[in-house]
């Protein structure tokens, strides 16, 4: 193994080092007075861009029609195998619509494959990080805590025109 | 005086010193956890109580409601024993560390010191090595390897740090031709703080007094990133507690006689030209003692919080090749000071 030689020796001020440490002394003193960077959660909550991947939903049009056809995409796509869709029959115009629609959030991981390859914008990925339950049941999600009103889901749907 | 007026003087001594310590450390507790998120601009803890001010009882009845823990291949007597050796060693050198002049109150003259010993600064020496018994055994009766190597690591440190610390307190002993706490604080009259007079004598001491105590940038004995915790790996609850209190307890100790030896004790330079009266000037003197020695608990933070740990051998190197000599010099400088100018 060849021994590396040092590009730069130090100079003899450097290496008596009180002066070096004087300067790493001054940074963190510096440091001090700097405004400070923490977010103290339960008061002031971190409002997500809109690029963020919070839980998925389900885009309920304002006449309380939700998007979806049930078309299982998604629930194809998902590597998680978290979500489970049974299609039905229905006189509107789409024909078809989900009868049950449910997201395991224990088996969730955020990654947003099934609003990539939803062909209706249907489900997209909320800006809500606060997933809390106390047993497994609770994390299993059914269409009514899915569906959020397109009202809310705004930047997501502009965010996703620009992109996507 | 009669013998039992000065028990009962020295009894309250005692309580407030014990009680001044032990509240001192506490808030140190709290105090380093806040400069430790200033440092990194965060806010540090402030949800128990006003601005956090009751982390440090939180933190308390917190280790004390735990499970305390001895395993299976300790020496359980030394294993015990060892927090109380560090606590007490901690503690008792506190008793000669003058904050104040001599006071007179109740037709009692009282020196503000618990014991005015004529060799304090041997005893302090004396402790202070004792001190080193306490993370040894700790570090050797648990049975686990990262302990042993945080004791081993740790007796090696602060016998190589001794050597200079003992030699740069020479210098200052030569000046002021006594052992006694107090006449060392009176032979810095003035502006002839030891600080000023002997700087490199000055540097060397705080340098060997962070070796000392085990602070960062030296606190290979409990290195987390290395020996897990080092010589208190196997320790829990109260115990654990111990070692802690006896750390920033140290620290205290560290910074008090590094005011005395070194920046005038509770001197304020020409305090007696301003003509003020006998108890301001004693307040103000007792006040001027404690903040410098808050400026260097503060200066100890300082450090822990901007400067990385030394490997080993860089320790080692730095002890006996820079700081050992050093202290000589040093030496040999304030011997030619005394030779030219008394």
């Amino acid at each position: 193994m060849t021994v590396k030689k040092r590009t730069e020796d130090l100079t003899f001020f450097q290496k008596i080092y009180v002066a070096e440490i004087g300067r790493g002394l001054m940074l963190t003193l510096k440091n001090m007075f700097r405004p400070k960077v923490t977010m103290q959660y339960p008061e002031v909550k971190f409002i997500p861009p809109a690029s963020y991947r919070g839980r998925p939903v389900l885009v309920q049009e304002n006449n309380g029609v939700e998007r979806c056809v049930a078309c299982g995409l998604c629930s194809r796509v998902c590597p998680a195998l978290a979500i489970e869709v049974q299609a039905s029959e229905t006189e509107l115009e789409k024909e078809r619509y989900p009868e049950k629609f449910e997201i395991n959030m224990l088996r969730c991981i955020f990654c947003g494959f099934c609003e990539e390859v939803c062909p209706e914008e249907a489900i997209v990925m909320s800006k809500d990080y606060e997933l809390v339950f106390t047993n497994r049941e609770d994390a299993i999600y059914d269409k009514d805590k899915l569906l959020t009103s397109v009202d809310k889901l705004k930047d997501r749907l502009e965010f996703l025109r620009k992109f996507k | 005086m009669s013998l039992f007026e000065i028990i009962i003087i020295s009894l309250i001594k005692i309580v407030i010193a014990v009680v001044a310590l032990l509240l001192t450390v506490a808030y140190l507790v709290y105090f380093e956890r806040k400069i430790s998120a200033w440092a990194q601009n965060r806010i540090g803890p402030n949800r128990v109580g006003f601005h956090g001010l009751l982390q440090p009882f939180a933190d308390v009845f917190k280790l004390l409601l735990k499970e305390d823990i001895v395993p299976d291949a300790a020496n359980k007597p030394l294993h015990t024993l060892a927090p109380f050796i560090a606590l007490f060693v901690a503690f008792a050198t506190y008793a000669v560390i003058p904050i104040g002049p001599a006071i007179h109150i109740f037709g009692y003259d009282i020196n503000l010191v618990v014991a005015d010993v004529n060799i304090g600064v041997l005893y302090v020496l004396a402790l202070t090595s004792l001190g080193v018994y306490g993370i040894t055994f700790a570090g050797w009766s648990s049975g686990s390897k990262y302990s042993l190597l945080g004791g081993v690591r740790s007796s090696a440190q602060m016998i190589s740090y001794e050597v200079s610390m003992g030699f740069s307190i020479a210098g200052v002993l030569l000046l002021s031709e006594s052992l006694r706490p107090i006449d060392i604080v009176n032979s810095q009259y003035g502006w002839m703080w030891n600080a000023i007079v002997q700087p490199i004598g000055f540097i060397t001491f705080v340098v060997s007094a962070f070796a000392e105590t085990n602070r960062l940038p030296f606190d290979l004995p409990e290195a987390e990133p290395e020996l897990v915790g080092g010589y208190h790996t196997e320790y829990s609850s109260f115990k654990f507690a111990g070692f802690f209190l006896a750390e920033y307890a140290n620290m205290i100790i560290a910074s008090c006689m590094i005011v005395t030896l070194y920046l005038g004790g509770w001197q304020i330079p020409y305090i007696d030209k301003l003509g003020l009266g006998v108890t301001i000037t004693t307040l103000l003197q007792i006040g001027a003692f404690i903040s410098k020695v808050v400026f260097m608990l503060f200066f100890f933070m300082w450090v822990r919080w901007s400067i990385p740990r030394f490997r080993y051998d860089q320790l080692m190197n730095l002890g006996w090749k820079v700081m050992f000599p050093l202290s000589l010099v040093n030496i040999v400088w304030v011997a030619v000071l005394i030779m030219l100018f008394n």
